[in-house]
């Protein structure tokens, strides 16, 4: 395989512009190539983020957030029906425990493990398997202000600023100042940070980040810390009850109104399960698969934004749903992983993005807004890369860091995205990757404080799902952070909050039937059923042709 | 776009069943294509999870294959099974309480020591990791060299579904990760540091000031601020 002939052009000028690259890498790039100011950020995202094209978003018309502009994708799932049955009973309960975990990712197996260690009993639902999630495939790294030339103080104001000074301060401080625990936290559990050989950690530089703050292990970086946190949930099984392919699709509450537990679903029988909890922690991830504006995405089978769904039909209000984070570099070629993530720690380490003319057109390590608003630009203006399925796109020059920080560096700091590319026929030692931007994340979610409180007592949000930690934008770097750090603080908040609850009176889910009033009476007609669980990748055309009988409404999710 | 390009159709068979599907698809999209909706042997679909092990056989090949669904491009006839996770034992361990000890495999996975050998881990991984020879390791009570040598583990079971000597390869690799990560890599001392720093409150009166600022000021605190890439 490789690159089709007709690109040898292009390629050969990626390579004849390499050396002077190098010598501008060496003498620092940001001495030439200047990040953008507030005015210029403001101007390019304005002109060529797809958040701000006209129908990106759209106002919401029930719920909360009513009136509000939301992302349009958003809105309409949010807009839709529940998967229970008018009839639906509550009487017999199946599994009870002081706090219900739902999502089995990073921020979830924190929060299991947190409120276990704080004498909670824990359940933990996940719709696939224990640590299937967006946590596992994050490459690049984590933020941590460890360097003795950094601090907190530092990484706050560059989170917040990457955040277009939106973030909740409360928010940021915590995750700024809790991420050297962090640090050592993982590790004390087993995770192996990649080290320096006086034993600190590696530290590389990241979009929007003005030190050397990203730590990684190689570039399995999420792979590692969700391998180990899963492991550690599986070493309790006395505490830490996991029910795998069952997700949760709607909240119970109490005669208070309190959330006492969740409605469960099995996807493969159609059973449903009820759990009866004291507090419920949503951990539920983003939205990748929503494939928002007709994107490509990064992001896990399972993310469909179910925890904002069943959260926003229950009373929870919303932060920023309004805001999408596209990374910069999707891979584009080949066609088998298309969409796929190439690791913002590329262009830490100096690889640079460039034109069809092998220019390098924008500043790497812009926050990842403005490097994908630049990205879109320069495709649009005629200067990328057409693929043979007809994507766009421009080159990512690896083999520079090859050149930059010695040769075999790319095998040994990126193992994972050598082998996805060896795996299809190119090498990335020797050659540049083709890339777009990619739907990546949910920069939104349900408004939390500190201690990852919702509106709705004894729901707790934390992770991707949660709203407020990233503003409008995140950093690389930071959602490893964040799920770590508001995942540990929701278990020890259920915890505390699970001794001094009581369910009081019968379990009810008066709040759906009013949500599907509400939909009524605003005239909304809609088939969709929500959450979706599972996104919808079959020929259903095919399906149509072959199968009258064929229902396109029975499969979603099931 | 895609429909513009002719796609050419090939036969594959999935549980014995014969599909055609797009050329160039994994395994994944090709059972899309055929009108599976997966809830099972699937989850990142890029490599990153393991969720979506999976044998194959192909024409005139006595081999059985074993690759990722997500990863693994399907040819002409062949024939498709997914694997969606393999049953393992898995040992329950309070790390606090852990010694990097050689023995240590022999306490949690004395099948370890039943290796033969035979090279089958090592030639069915999807991630091409040299699998025999971390669990060699282990049974030389090499806790660096296990944890070297299965980094790129992704416990997608393959090696443990073919293992004739029913050892779980990639659980024991686990073990060996966590207790090299937490006992036996070099330790700094800037994380320490940093760690009593915070506790003594020295970055609080800084928040204060940060917390408090008008948007504006932070504006232009934050446009001002310098970038320094150098580590100290």
């Amino acid at each position: 395989m490789g690159y089709p002939e007709y690109m040898f052009d292009s390629l050969k000028k990626v390579e004849e512009s390499r050396p002077k690259r190098v010598e501008l890498a060496k003498k620092g790039l940001q001495n030439f190539l200047k990040p953008m100011s507030a005015e210029e950020r403001e101007k390019i995202l304005s002109n060529y983020h797809p958040d701000y094209s006209s129908d990106a978003r759209k106002p919401i018309r029930v719920g909360p957030n009513k009136g509000e502009n939301l992302t349009s994708e958003v809105v309409d799932i949010l807009q839709s029906h529940t998967r229970l049955p008018r009839n639906f009973s509550l009487d017999t309960v199946d599994y009870e425990a002081d706090v219900l975990v739902i999502g089995g990712g990073g921020a979830g197996c924190q929060a299991a493990l947190w409120a276990m260690k704080n004498g909670a009993s824990v359940i933990i639902s996940t719709k696939l398997r224990l640590g299937d999630a967006n946590s596992m495939m994050s490459q690049g790294g984590m933020q941590a202000a460890i360097n003795p030339g950094d601090s907190p103080l530092i990484h706050y104001l560059d989170a917040i600023g990457g955040g277009h000074f939106d973030n909740k301060p409360e928010l940021v401080k915590a995750l700024t100042n809790e991420a050297p625990y962090i640090v050592k936290f993982l590790e004390d559990i087993g995770v192996i940070w990649d080290k320096l050989p006086d034993g600190n950690p590696q530290t590389d530089s990241g979009g929007g980040a003005s030190r050397r703050r990203m730590l990684c292990c190689k570039d399995y970086t999420g792979a590692e810390i969700m391998r180990v946190l899963r492991d550690e949930v599986r070493n309790h099984p006395e505490e830490i009850k996991v029910l795998e392919y069952l997700p949760a699709i709607e909240l119970i509450k109490d005669e208070e109104g309190k959330i006492a537990g969740a409605i469960l679903f099995n996807m493969e029988t159609g059973e449903y399960a009820i759990v009866k909890a004291k507090v419920v922690v949503m951990a539920t991830g983003g939205f990748g698969r929503l494939h928002i504006k007709g994107f490509q995405t990064t992001n896990h089978y399972g993310a469909t934004m179910d925890g904002v769904v069943m959260a926003y039909r229950a009373g929870g209000k919303l932060l920023y749903m309004d805001s999408v984070q596209y990374h910069p570099t999707g891979s584009i070629y080949p066609k088998q992983i298309l969409g796929f993530l190439v690791t913002e720690k590329i262009r830490s380490f100096g690889g640079q993005p460039l034109n069809k003319d092998g220019e390098l057109f924008v500043f790497p390590l812009e926050p990842r807004d403005v490097e994908s608003a630049a990205f879109i630009k320069e495709c649009a203006e005629g200067r990328g890369i057409i693929t043979p399925d007809g994507h766009t796109g421009i080159w990512l020059d690896s083999p520079i860091i090859e050149i930059l920080r010695g040769p075999g560096t790319l095998e040994k700091s990126f193992p994972a995205m050598v082998r996805q590319y060896r795996r299809f026929g190119i090498d990335i030692t020797k050659e540049p990757m083709l890339v777009y931007p990619t739907l990546h994340y949910q920069n939104g979610g349900v408004e939390i404080d500190e201690w990852t409180h919702t509106n709705l007592p004894n729901l707790l949000f934390a992770g991707e799902c949660s709203g407020g930690v990233h503003g409008r934008n995140r950093l690389m770097g930071n959602s490893v952070l964040d799920y770590n750090v508001f995942g540990r603080r929701a278990g020890i908040e259920a915890a505390r909050l699970a001794k001094e609850t009581e369910i009081k009176g019968k379990l009810n889910i008066d709040h759906i039937w009013k949500y599907e009033e509400e939909l009524k009476n605003e005239g909304i007609e809609t088939d969709l059923i929500s959450p979706i669980l599972l996104p919808e990748y079959r020929n259903i055309e095919l399906l149509r042709k072959h199968n009258k009988d064929f229902d396109p409404f029975l499969p979603a999710g099931l | 776009m895609d429909d513009v390009i002719k796609v050419k159709l090939i036969p594959i068979y999935i549980l014995s069943r014969k599909y055609y599907v797009p050329e160039g698809s994994t395994i994944i999209t090709a059972m899309e294509y055929a009108g599976f909706k997966l809830k099972k042997g699937v989850g990142c679909r890029e490599g990153f999870c393991g969720a979506c092990a999976s044998i194959y056989r192909l024409p005139n090949d006595y081999k059985l294959h074993g690759g990722l669904g997500c990863q693994t491009v399907v040819q002409e006839d062949m024939q498709i099974v997914q694997i969606p996770y393999v049953p393992a034992p898995k040992a329950i361990y309070d790390l606090e309480e852990l010694e990097p000890d050689p023995n240590i495999f022999l306490k949690y996975y004395p099948e370890t020591y039943r290796c033969l050998s035979c090279n089958t881990c090592t030639k069915v991984c999807p991630q091409d990791l040299q699998v025999m020879d971390y669990v060699q390791a282990a049974i030389r009570g090499d806790i660096e060299r296990v944890a070297e040598l299965s980094f790129d583990c992704l416990s997608c079971g393959l090696c443990a579904a073919r293992c004739p000597a029913e050892i779980t390869q990639f659980n024991v690799a686990l073990l060996g990760r966590r207790i090299y990560g937490k006992y036996l890599s070099k330790k700094g001392k800037f994380v320490e540091k940093r760690l009593k720093e915070i506790e003594e409150g020295k970055y609080e009166e800084g928040y204060k000031e940060l917390m408090t600022l008008s948007k504006e000021d932070l504006k232009k605190r934050y446009f001002e601020r310098d970038l320094n890439f150098e580590i100290t």
